[in-house]
């Protein structure tokens, strides 16, 4: 059973998004998308300074099995990236949550995130496609 | 729900995680793809590989029979029981419509051929056996294990019976040999040394269990295809299919051209197309980020001709993607692959990257 957080919010394609106190946004992929890839072997996030829409695609995550774009779930501008990911992907497999998080994004219009789905939505989601 | 290997427990309780591969529900991995990866090439990992097919071939006309159907001489096993030899079974265009194993046992021969291309395997061997006096024979209650690794030959010995063992020790690369109901062979598709086991169904699950207690790692599908990758085997669909002559996959050393007068199917059409030139699969390499799949267009500098990527993966041993292409045969030492939108350089070498658990790149 794959974990799903409640305190975040998620995308349909497997993306989950996480405001933190100082109001930026920060990004990776679910426990249930790192089980699916398998190993991950690259990540390629967007550079510090670029702009990201929400919706559109951010990144590749490279697992041993498949490439999968990787999508923002809000529009702003990328503040950090995960550099451990470089030489640590497996991270993203080991700690989806947390040390395996992509990038950071401090958002132009936070309430992009009231379409994103809540924990049960995705829940929801998962299965549906199962 | 598709079949289920006698081992199909064993996979659940080991935390296998189960996909569709050609009909079978079978184990892709146990967790980490890449950690079963390592234990192949450090240590030791099996594999069920049950799914597959074995036909035996007995009767007064099998050696003949055979040197009619494959492409490879059975010949070459006379008087050598117990021998091994891989061949491509081909159409009348020189296609592959399997690549397989064939075995030479005291009662006639064995073969093993692929489980997705099991029904038209079986309908072209039984097609192409009118006027031999041949039979063939499913065997498909048997399981079969491939326990590979430097360290597998050892670990299976702790796991077997003192006869079984013995057999082992007997067994030369390439050859196998029946005890009792089983069949051992030293045989594999990883680029290490190893054993795959045919054995009663209903006695997998207890030899799968000993397996383990001596420590050899259950390992799925995914290790099977990077390990197969990393030593430049060929994966029928993949490298080759009935659109694909041998000598553009890699497999001009199956094809036994003498003696002149065996006349095997396909022989007419590869010996036109050898003299006329084929293209020819290559292994790539790519150091940068980045990892190269299957279907992926192979640009070759000073060529019009194009190549295309037929199995690619990111290498666990190598820690940098690796891929097998069919190229144009004037293709030399560099090309360019493009990944989403972006020409990444590669270097072209020999389909052969990994074996016994060194780098040959």
């Amino acid at each position: 059973m794959s974990e799903i957080r409640s305190e975040l919010k998620y995308l349909p394609s497997h993306e989950w998004a996480r405001v933190e106190e100082d109001g930026t946004v920060t990004i990776g992929i679910t426990d249930h998308a790192q089980s699916s890839l398998g190993d991950v072997v690259y990540v390629e996030t967007p550079e510090v300074g670029a702009s990201v829409s929400a919706g559109e695609e951010a990144g590749v995550v490279e697992s041993v099995k498949a490439a999968s774009d990787i999508y923002s779930p809000v529009s702003g501008e990328v503040i950090a990236i995960n550099d451990a990911l470089e030489d640590e992907p497996e991270q993203v497999n080991s700690s989806p949550f947390d040390d395996g998080w992509f990038f950071k994004v401090k958002p132009s219009d936070l309430s992009e995130l009231d379409d994103a789905l809540d924990a049960d939505g995705y829940q929801a989601a998962i299965e549906a496609d199962e | 729900m598709g079949h289920k290997t006698p081992l199909y427990q064993s996979h659940i309780d080991a935390g296998g995680k189960m996909v569709d591969f050609g009909g079978w529900d079978m184990p892709i991995n146990y967790g980490s793809q890449i950690e079963e990866h390592h234990k192949v090439r450090h240590s030791a990992g099996m594999f069920d590989v049950s799914h597959m097919t074995v036909v035996d071939v007995t009767g007064a006309d099998a050696r003949a029979y055979l040197r009619a159907l494959l492409a490879n001489d059975v010949a070459k096993l006379d008087g050598k029981p117990g021998k091994a030899l891989y061949s491509g079974m081909l159409n009348e265009k020189g296609g592959v419509i399997d690549d397989l194993i064939v075995y030479n046992l005291e009662s006639g021969y064995r073969v093993v051929v692929n489980c997705a291309t099991r029904d038209k395997d079986l309908a072209w061997m039984e097609k192409q056996a009118a006027g031999f006096d041949i039979s063939l024979t499913e065997q498909a209650s048997l399981a079969m294990i491939a326990i590979q690794g430097p360290e597998a030959i050892e670990r299976t010995k702790q796991a077997a019976t003192p006869a079984q063992a013995a057999v082992i020790d007997a067994l030369a690369v390439f050859t196998g040999q029946p005890t009792d109901e089983w069949f051992i062979g030293r045989t594999g598709y990883t680029g290490e040394d190893g054993l795959e086991i045919m054995l009663p169904g209903d006695q997998a699950p207890a030899f799968w269990q000993a397996l383990l207690a001596s420590g050899v790692a259950p390992c799925g599908l995914g290790a099977r295809d990077t390990l197969r990758l990393e030593a430049g085997m060929n994966l029928y669909g993949h490298e080759m299919d009935e659109t694909t002559l041998p000598l553009a996959a890699n497999m001009g050393w199956t094809i036994a051209w003498e003696p002149a007068d065996r006349d095997f199917i396909g022989r007419a059409a590869l010996a036109s197309a050898r003299t006329a030139g084929t293209d020819k699969l290559v292994g790539l390499v790519l150091k940068e980020r980045g990892v190269l799949r299957a279907g992926q267009t192979v640009v070759i500098p000073g060529c019009d001709q194009a190549g295309v990527i037929t199995s690619g993966t990111f290498s666990p041993t190598l820690g940098y993607s690796i891929a097998m292409a069919r190229v144009p045969a004037a293709a030399g030492s560099d090309a360019t692959v493009e990944v989403r939108n972006k020409q990444l350089p590669v270097s072209i070498v020999k389909p052969n990257f990994v074996r016994h658990g060194q780098s040959l790149i």
